[in-house]
């Protein structure tokens, strides 16, 4: 059994908090503090700096779930597995954070919380498929099988993107969808526009990063004392 | 591969389990949306098309969840992975006993949906009719066998498996309801073949995944 407990590890325990703490006021303050309003949507548009820096870190998880997941498959690695566990779940919170930020965006500049255009169709599907890839993981005995059987899925679920994106894209592509060309993206014209995103995203990642540690070593506690009460079953 | 789904068949043709649940459950799916919503406003061929997949997609997944069961309650599970066989020879052989039920399923299933909905306005097209609902169960096969697989370890498999396999087969989904709707109102394969490619497309990827996969689905 190793434990780790006994040396610190000051990248998790010490240094990444605060700095992520550090990043998340700069991002703050540039958001709200630093940028100015966009012309035609105003201060809405603010939340847009966080929507896409989760959007992005969510879709970079659900990719290192894949790729943890192949890793697992092919070495074995306790930890890889406890790593796309971990992304699976952090990269949840984080489609979670941009479906709602999205209708709060959308209502008064759509005028409508929600409306099936391909990105929101998909991303809605994503967070379906990695919730369910989380249950999987919830309704199963936690052994050896059972993370194989979620390695599967986690790349399985990788596989679907390319092909749900292709479809919705046709799916929605076929009526005329209004609402696509507005992209907010088209209208990033003060440079300290683009130094709030690339900060905001920075605090994402950060974040993203401290999240997935603490649930990984969560992840390991928690197999630690499994085993213990094995040992003391066996005893 | 083809003795795992001739077993498989030959237990469905004694019993007739899965097919009976299959039907009755698809029936109900039918009945259900007809209470739901005014049945006169379910007529038309993309509602048609939209129904049939949907049932299929309800029934097919809780029938195909059953496929794992008779290994692992007999406890067959052993034997299946002592097989000499490559291990994806096993996943081939069931997904093509599954595909077969299926296949039957949706051909029984279209004119019982039609008649039930009103038939106006339909005029189809057999070939790429037929070649749509092949490549669409095809897919729910893939998906639903793998899936079904996955589960089937699970305490509570029956509400895991739909879980599993119902956001995998959205693009399936979306592609085979517009495929089959174009063909039930008469357009030809080249109208509608994006949505044929992409169906096509997800066989492809989806039954070589499950066939690579099942290397560490049966490993005990």
């Amino acid at each position: 059994m190793t434990t780790n407990d006994g040396n610190p590890r000051p990248w998790r325990d010490s240094i990444l908090p605060w700095l992520t703490g550090a990043a998340m006021t700069a991002a703050i303050v540039m958001v709200f503090l630093v940028v100015p309003d966009e012309r035609e949507q105003g201060v809405v548009q603010r939340i847009f700096y966080f929507h896409v820096a989760a959007a992005w870190l969510a879709f970079a998880g659900f990719a290192l779930v894949a790729a943890a997941s192949a890793w697992f498959l092919r070495t074995g690695s306790e930890a890889a597995d406890r790593l796309a566990q971990a992304c699976a779940e952090v990269g949840l919170l984080f489609t979670t954070l941009v479906l709602v930020t999205g209708p709060i965006w959308a209502r008064p500049i759509w005028g409508t919380w929600w409306t099936w255009d391909p990105r929101l169709t998909m991303t809605v599907v994503l967070w379906t498929i990695y919730a369910a890839y989380l249950m999987l993981g919830r309704l199963s005995a936690g052994d050896d099988t059972t993370r194989r059987y979620a390695a599967v899925l986690g790349i399985v679920g990788a596989l679907n993107i390319p092909l749900l994106v292709l479809a919705v894209r046709l799916w929605r592509g076929i009526h005329p969808a209004v609402m696509i060309n507005k992209d907010p993206e088209a209208g990033l014209k003060d440079p300290s526009m683009i130094w709030a995103l690339l900060v905001a995203n920075v605090a994402m990642a950060l974040l993203f990063d401290w999240l997935v540690s603490l649930r990984m070593r969560l992840l390991r506690i928690d197999r630690e004392i499994a085993g213990l009460d094995l040992e003391d079953e066996r005893a | 591969m083809w003795a795992i789904a001739r077993k498989d068949l030959a237990i469905e043709r004694r019993t007739g389990e899965m097919l009976s649940s299959l039907f009755l459950l698809a029936l109900l799916v039918i009945l259900v949306f007809a209470f739901a919503v005014e049945p006169e406003r379910l007529a038309g061929p993309e509602i048609a098309a939209g129904m049939l997949w949907a049932t299929l997609l309800f029934s097919g997944t809780l029938a195909l969840n059953r496929s794992f069961l008779i290994e692992r309650e007999a406890g067959a599970w052993t034997a299946l992975a002592l097989l000499p066989v490559d291990r994806g020879s096993i996943y081939l052989g069931k997904m093509l006993a599954n595909l077969v039920l299926l296949a039957f399923a949706a051909v029984v299933l279209l004119p019982v949906i039609a008649i039930l909905l009103g038939t106006r306005g339909l005029e189809p097209a057999p070939a790429t009719l037929a070649a749509t609902l092949f490549l669409g169960v095809f897919g729910i096969a893939a998906i639903g066998t793998l899936c079904a697989a996955i589960a089937s370890r699970s305490r509570a498999r029956e509400v895991l498996m739909p879980l599993l396999a119902f956001p995998l087969l959205a693009p399936l989904l979306i592609a085979a309801a517009r495929a089959t709707s174009g063909a039930l109102v008469g357009r030809g394969p080249a109208e509608i073949a994006s949505w044929l490619a992409v169906l096509l497309g997800f066989d492809i990827i989806f039954a070589t995944a499950g066939w690579l996969a099942f290397d560490w689905i049966i490993e005990e």
